[in-house]
């Protein structure tokens, strides 16, 4: 087990590596000038060209793409082209928000999918079944960052429930950061609440007419059993495959649900990067996220293992 | 319990037994129709028939376990051991499954769950119906394997169902059934999915186990050439309805419907010269909704009566002490079953 996780890992990093040169070579194509935008207001054309080559944005790609690479094997991840600012400072700094962001939405998706399958699957094809199968489809078709806006304007302008903007971390107590996670939170786990629920459902659908879950009905268990031991942890098996991705899709969407809610995370970081052609601090970001896809990935593939025996031997 | 069994009733008795499926219309179209047979205690029956005859529905309503598979039973009786059955709310099916009757599949390596060891599925059935705890019941798990000998059962028994070939799956399966000592085994094409080779050996560890636990079996199978090594008595299935049955004797040496001397005739036979043919039945089973009018298998029978096979529906009729045909033409035609030397 051990040293199949190993092997996973190590397939792994070459992506580590191959997504910040795709970073690299795609700005290089984007119109627009870090240069120019530090240079301020009307600046000659001969300050932009010094500030060109103070940052070294005239050598080749593949240089520029190897002076990061050697400093981030040190840990380096370079400064900010605006703040001067460590790009490492800065990640660590907005890494609590998105990442509570990201795993309240999972955590939803996972409970509420799991759930919704369940009880429509107690009786296929019933009321309860068809019910589930159109909240779902409606909330697959539903975007985030409308949805997020309905529900800030519900329960934090309207009803005043819940705080409509911001975030607290979890060390100023339980209560005031589950609360401005809430919503957005909500509004971010829909889309892959309904996947799962979908995905379950109709992997649950497959084992319940399986030779297995027959047998286990002949050997005199009850329809509870069946679909709690003889079917959820086999029809696991391809929800939790593409849980791995449900992770990225997440964190893709938590840009726009932290500028919704205006969150200090790193969605906001990346979007002011990418207009400010701040590329140490976009290419910090983009490590960041590949980063976290490739463990979550690692997880997916571990657990497999306990779903699936065969991938074991 | 077992001696409470008064002497003289059959085991297994299924009167009139109609099962329906959903059509793609709407409605329920009828799967079996009419089917009656007993099995006594102790007893081997074997259901035969061409696949879609109705055999398998037959025996999964035996085992209340039409609904599962999408059907229903629209009418006629089943009896175990003198209780009605067709009415038996849920809670008692799941105290009767497993005790009661136990069933094995055609598909040995579909049937056991790929997500849990052999000796986890074993001990399941055990603890819910013996009562015994998860070391025991672990024990009993190994000794079941040990019994249908599978070699290492104390290690096997931690192995999951993939890491087993089909005939070792089959064996497993029958392990499971056998762990809680049914009365009545169900066995549905045990190994039609299985090598010739593997086939003999598990037909040899059921006739084992029927003469050291007494268990009755009711055989479903195609092949008439496998029913003869293990059953005394045979009931023929066409077209979702009991043909004929009576004794092996009977059935296998003097036929009374076209259609069980077609299955006879069908059968390989030792000595069969390179270049001649297998006799084959022509045509195919018609589909349930699609039956023919009057006898169903008339289209097919080299002995049809055009006027009178094909108007009006024949009743399954005694032809003798211990037999019963449903063939309007029973006493006319000369029917040759399987001849010996």
């Amino acid at each position: 087990m051990l040293r199949y996780a190993g092997k996973r890992l190590l397939a792994a990093i070459p992506l580590l590596f191959v997504v910040p040169l795709l970073v690299f070579l795609l700005i290089g194509l984007a119109p627009g000038d870090p240069a120019v935008v530090l240079a301020g207001d009307n600046p000659t054309p001969e300050r932009v060209a010094a500030i060109r080559d103070q940052l070294g944005l005239d050598d080749p790609v593949w240089e520029r793409y190897l002076r990061w690479v050697g400093a981030a094997l040190q840990g380096d991840l370079g400064t900010s082209l605006l703040s001067d600012q460590r790009v490492v400072d800065m990640l660590t700094r907005r890494m609590g928000t998105t990442m509570s962001l990201v795993l309240f939405a999972m955590v939803m998706a996972v409970v509420l999918g799991a759930a919704m399958a369940i009880v429509a699957s107690l009786r296929p094809g019933g009321l309860v079944d068809r019910l589930v199968n159109w909240l779902a489809s409606i909330a697959i078709a539903v975007p985030a960052f409308w949805f997020g806006l309905v529900l800030a304007s519900l329960f934090a302008v309207s009803y005043q429930l819940l705080p409509a903007f911001g975030f607290e971390p979890l060390s100023a107590g339980f209560w005031p950061w589950l609360s401005h996670l809430i919503l957005p939170g909500i509004a971010l786990g829909l889309l892959p609440a309904a996947e799962v629920t979908l995905q379950l459902r109709s992997a649950l659908g497959q084992v319940l007419r399986s030779d297995y879950v027959l047998n286990a009905r002949a050997k005199g268990l009850s329809r509870r059993a069946v679909l709690f031991k003889h079917s959820l942890k086999n029809a696991c098996i391809p929800v939790v495959t593409v849980l791995g991705f449900r992770v990225a899709e997440v964190l893709a969407g938590s840009v726009t649900i932290e500028i919704i809610y205006n969150m200090p995370g790193l969605g906001s970081l990346a979007v002011d990067s990418v207009l400010n052609r701040d590329i140490p601090v976009l290419l910090g970001f983009v490590l960041f996220s590949t980063s976290v896809v490739v463990v979550v990935n690692l997880l997916v593939d571990i657990s497999y293992g306990y779903f699936n025996p065969k991938v074991r031997a | 319990m077992r001696e409470q069994k008064t002497a003289g009733q059959p085991l297994l008795e299924v009167r009139d037994l109609a099962v329906e499926f959903p059509s793609a219309s709407g409605g329920w179209t009828p799967v079996v129709q009419g089917v009656s047979f007993t099995l006594d205690q102790g007893e081997s029956v074997a259901l035969v028939g061409e696949s879609g005859s109705g055999k398998t529905v037959t025996s999964l309503a035996v085992m209340g376990l039409t609904g599962v598979t999408g059907g229903r039973v629209a009418g006629g009786s089943v009896r175990f051991d003198g209780r009605e059955l067709t009415a038996l709310p849920e809670r008692e099916w799941r105290r009767l499954r497993g005790p009661g009757m136990g069933m094995i599949f055609q598909q040995p390596t579909r049937s056991l769950n790929p997500a849990y060891t052999v000796g986890d599925q074993i001990a399941e059935s055990v603890r819910r119906h013996l009562g015994l705890g998860r070391r025991a019941a672990w024990a009993r798990a190994v000794e079941m394997l040990d019994l249908v000998q599978i070699p290492r059962a104390a290690e096997r028994v931690h192995d999951y169902p993939h890491s087993f070939s089909g005939g070792m799956c089959q064996r497993v399966m029958i392990a499971m059934v056998m762990a809680c000592n049914p009365r009545l085994l169900i066995a549905d094409e045990p190994t039609t999915a299985l090598d010739v080779t593997v086939q003999e050996r598990i037909l040899q560890l059921l006739r084992d186990l029927q003469e050291q636990t007494g268990v009755s079996l009711l055989f479903v199978s195609h092949d008439l050439a496998v029913v003869a090594e293990l059953c005394q008595r045979v009931v023929v299935m066409y077209a979702g309805e009991v043909v004929e049955q009576g004794t092996a004797a009977d059935v296998y040496f003097r036929p009374r419907h076209p259609y069980t001397a077609g299955l006879l005739a069908s059968i390989p036979k030792p000595g069969l010269r390179a270049g001649r043919r297998l006799t084959a039945i022509p045509g195919s089973i018609p589909a349930p909704g699609s039956w023919p009018s009057g006898c169903r298998f008339h289209v097919r029978c080299p002995h049809r009566d055009p006027g009178r096979c094909d108007l009006r529906h024949p009743e399954i009729v005694p032809v003798g002490p211990s037999a019963q045909a449903r063939c309007v033409r029973a006493d006319e035609i000369e029917l040759s079953g399987v001849t010996v030397g």
